[in-house]
C-alpha cells in the first residue's frame, strides 16, 4: 500500500486540481465506473481546436480522482489532436505507480470521460478497447 | 495394420498429458472413443483449476484485494488467449456462458426477441443438434418468425443447390452448425456466409464440434456469432462461449440481468455495462474460464492444423477397417469433407446394445439419437452407434473398437 498512496497521489486527491464545473462547456461527458460505482465527469471548453479550459467534477476513489486531477493539468491548452492521442500509458505515467488489474478501470475512468468529449466534440466514435 | 502415418503428433507424449486414459475398464485399456460429448482434460487444465481454488479464489471485478485482483486477471487473460485463438478482432467480442446452447440461447434470446417479427425467416438446416434447432423454435414462436431448413443430401452433407431459394429478403438469420455431431460432416461455413449476406442475414455458427478440432477463424468465415463449449476442447465443463460482432452486441439488449452487467441502476430502471460484461450477469465460472485459457494454450501449442491432419488421416484408417465389417453401415460423407466421428449401426442389434458390448471391451462408444432426432429420422435410423477421435486418440483404440465389435456380432448373430 505504501507504493500505491504516494506523496504527489494524495497531493491531487487532498488538493484537486481543475475541480467544479464550466458555464457553458462546449461538451460534458460522465463516465461510469460500474464495478464500484463512481462517477467522473469532465467538462471541456474547446476553441480553434485546443481545449481552452476544462475542470472535472464527481465522486471517485483517490487514484479515480488523482488520475483525473493530473490529466486536466496535462491537457489544459493541448490541441485536441494531442489530447486524442492520450492513452493508457499516458496515464500510468502521470500516476506513477503500479496498478493492478481491477484499478486499471479506476485509473482510467477520467480518460474515459475526458476522451468521450473530445470524440463527441470531433465527432467521432469512441470505442471501449481504448482502455484495454 | 495399425502403422498409420500421424507424423505431426507426437501421441506418446500427447497421451501423457491425459491422466485419465490411463486405466483399465472391464479388464481393458480404456479406449475413450467419445470426445465430440466431451474431451478429456490434459493435466495442464485440471492443474490451472485446483490452483485457482488452492491459491487465488476470489470474486473477479469486485475486490481490490490481492486475490481478487489476481482471479480478474487471470479470467481477462483467458478471455484474450480465447479472443486470438478464433481471431477475434477484440477481446470485448467474447463472452463467456456455460456452453454452446447458452451461447445460442442468448443470441435467439436478446438479439431474436428485438429483431424478429411475424413474417421474417430463420434459416436453419436439418442436421442441426437440438440447442441450434429447439431455441429458435421457441423464439419463432414468440415472434411469430418461421424456420426454413437446408436439406441434407444422401451422403449426408448439406444440399446447398437450392440456398439461394431458401434465403429470401425476408431471412434476418441462418444458423448452422460447422460440423456435424452425428456425421461428422464439414460444412461450408465461408460460402454460406456469403450468400446469407447477399440478402442481408446475420450468420450463426454452432462451433461446438469446430472450434475443438481445426482452426476456425471468425473473420476469415465472415459470420457474424459463433458458438462453442469449453468442455469439449479440453477444457472444464461450465464454460462455454459466445463470440459476436461487436457492433451487433452492442445494439443487442442484455440477456440475463443482474450483478456485473449494469452500469448505473434505479429502483425502476437500468443501464447497461460495457461488452462484454453486458452479457455477462452474475459471477462467472471464474476458474472454469481460467481452465479455458489453459486449455487454448495446449492446444494452440500442439497446433490445430496438426490435430486437423492427424483425426482425418485416423478417420480415414478407421472407416476403411468399419467398412470391412460385415452388417456394419457407416453414415457420413467422404473423408475430405468430414471430421473425426462416425456414426454407425450393425444390422438387426441396437445401437445401446452395441454400446453396451462395446464398453465390456472397455471401449466407450455414445449410442442414441445424439440430440439430433429430425436428422436421425432423415437416416432412418432411430439410433446409431457414434465413435469419436481427438488428439489422444490411437490407432490401437481404433483396432480395439474393430475387435469389440466383431465380438458383439458373435453375441447376437
Amino acid at each position: 500500500m505504501d507504493d500505491l498512496y504516494q506523496q504527489n497521489i494524495l497531493d491531487h486527491w487532498k488538493h484537486p486540481r481543475n475541480s467544479g464545473r464550466l458555464d457553458s462547456p462546449t461538451v460534458s461527458y460522465e463516465a461510469i465506473n460500474p464495478l464500484c460505482g463512481d462517477k467522473l465527469r469532465f467538462d471541456l471548453l474547446i476553441e480553434d481546436e485546443t481545449v481552452k479550459d476544462v475542470l472535472f467534477s464527481g465522486r471517485g476513489c483517490a487514484i479515480s480522482q488523482a488520475a483525473a486531477s493530473m490529466l486536466t493539468e496535462e491537457v489544459k491548452g493541448k490541441s485536441l489532436a494531442e489530447v486524442r492521442s492520450l492513452g493508457k500509458a499516458d496515464v500510468l505515467e502521470l500516476l506513477g505507480i503500479p496498478i493492478g488489474y481491477s484499478r486499471l478501470k479506476c485509473a482510467l475512468l477520467g480518460l474515459k470521460a475526458l476522451k468521450v468529449g473530445v470524440y463527441t466534440a470531433i465527432d467521432e466514435e469512441w470505442d471501449e478497447d481504448e482502455l484495454l | 495394420m495399425t502403422q498409420i502415418a500421424t507424423p505431426q503428433l507426437d501421441l506418446a507424449r500427447i497421451r501423457a498429458d491425459f491422466p485419465i486414459l490411463h486405466q483399465q475398464v472391464n479388464g481393458h485399456p480404456l479406449a475413450y472413443l467419445d470426445s465430440t460429448a466431451s474431451s478429456q482434460k490434459p493435466a495442464l487444465v485440471i492443474d490451472a483449476l485446483t490452483d485457482y481454488y488452492r491459491r487465488y479464489n476470489a470474486n473477479v471485478h469486485r475486490g481490490v484485494y490481492q486475490l481478487s485482483e489476481q482471479a480478474t486477471e487471470a479470467m481477462e487473460q483467458a478471455r484474450h488467449k480465447i479472443a486470438r485463438f478464433i481471431n477475434a478482432r477484440s477481446p470485448r467480442e467474447i463472452i463467456f456462458t456455460r456452453n454452446t446452447t447458452e451461447s445460442i440461447n442468448l443470441v435467439a434470446n436478446a438479439w431474436g426477441r428485438a429483431n424478429l417479427k411475424p413474417g421474417d425467416r430463420i434459416l436453419l438446416s436439418e442436421m442441426e443438434h437440438h440447442s441450434n434447432l429447439v431455441p429458435w423454435q421457441i423464439i419463432a414462436q414468440a415472434t411469430g418468425a418461421e424456420l426454413d431448413f437446408i436439406p441434407v443430401d444422401g451422403d449426408g452433407r448439406l444440399a446447398l443447390d437450392d440456398l439461394n431459394t431458401l434465403l429470401t429478403e425476408q431471412t434476418r438469420l441462418v444458423a448452422v452448425t460447422h460440423m456435424s455431431n452425428v456425421l461428422g460432416t464439414i460444412n461450408p461455413i465461408a460460402a454460406i456466409a456469403q450468400a446469407a449476406k447477399a440478402v442481408g442475414a446475420l450468420v450463426l455458427v454452432d462451433g461446438a464440434q469446430s472450434v475443438p478440432h481445426f482452426t476456425v477463424d471468425v473473420q476469415a468465415l465472415g459470420i457474424d456469432f459463433l458458438a462453442f463449449s469449453g468442455h469439449k476442447m479440453c477444457g472444464p465443463t461450465g464454460i462455454g462461449v459466445l463470440w459476436g460482432r461487436k457492433s451487433i452486441l452492442q445494439a443487442m439488449p442484455p440477456f440475463l440481468g443482474g450483478g456485473s452487467m449494469i452500469s448505473r441502476v434505479e429502483l425502476r430502471q437500468s443501464t447497461w455495462h460495457e461488452l462484454p460484461h453486458k452479457f455477462e450477469a452474475g459471477t462467472p465460472a471464474i476458474g472454469e474460464a481460467i481452465g479455458l485459457g489453459y486449455a487454448v494454450d495446449y492446444l494452440s501449442q500442439i497446433g490445430m492444423d496438426a490435430i486437423h491432419q492427424a483425426e482425418q488421416q485416423l478417420t480415414a484408417y478407421a472407416l476403411e477397417r468399419l467398412d470391412a465389417i460385415d452388417g456394419l453401415q457407416t453414415y457420413g460423407p467422404a473423408v475430405a469433407e468430414r471430421g473425426g466421428v462416425i456414426s454407425f449401426n450393425l444390422d438387426g442389434v441396437h445401437a445401446h446394445d452395441v454400446a453396451a458390448v462395446l464398453d465390456q471391451h472397455g471401449v466407450a462408444v455414445r449410442a442414441g439419437h445424439h440430440c439430433c432426432q429430425p436428422l436421425m429420422n432423415i437416416l432412418g435410423a432411430p439410433a446409431t452407434t457414434r465413435a469419436s477421435f481427438y488428439l489422444y486418440t490411437t490407432p490401437e483404440e481404433v483396432d480395439q473398437l474393430v475387435v469389440a465389435l466383431e465380438k458383439c456380432k458373435a453375441i447376437f448373430s
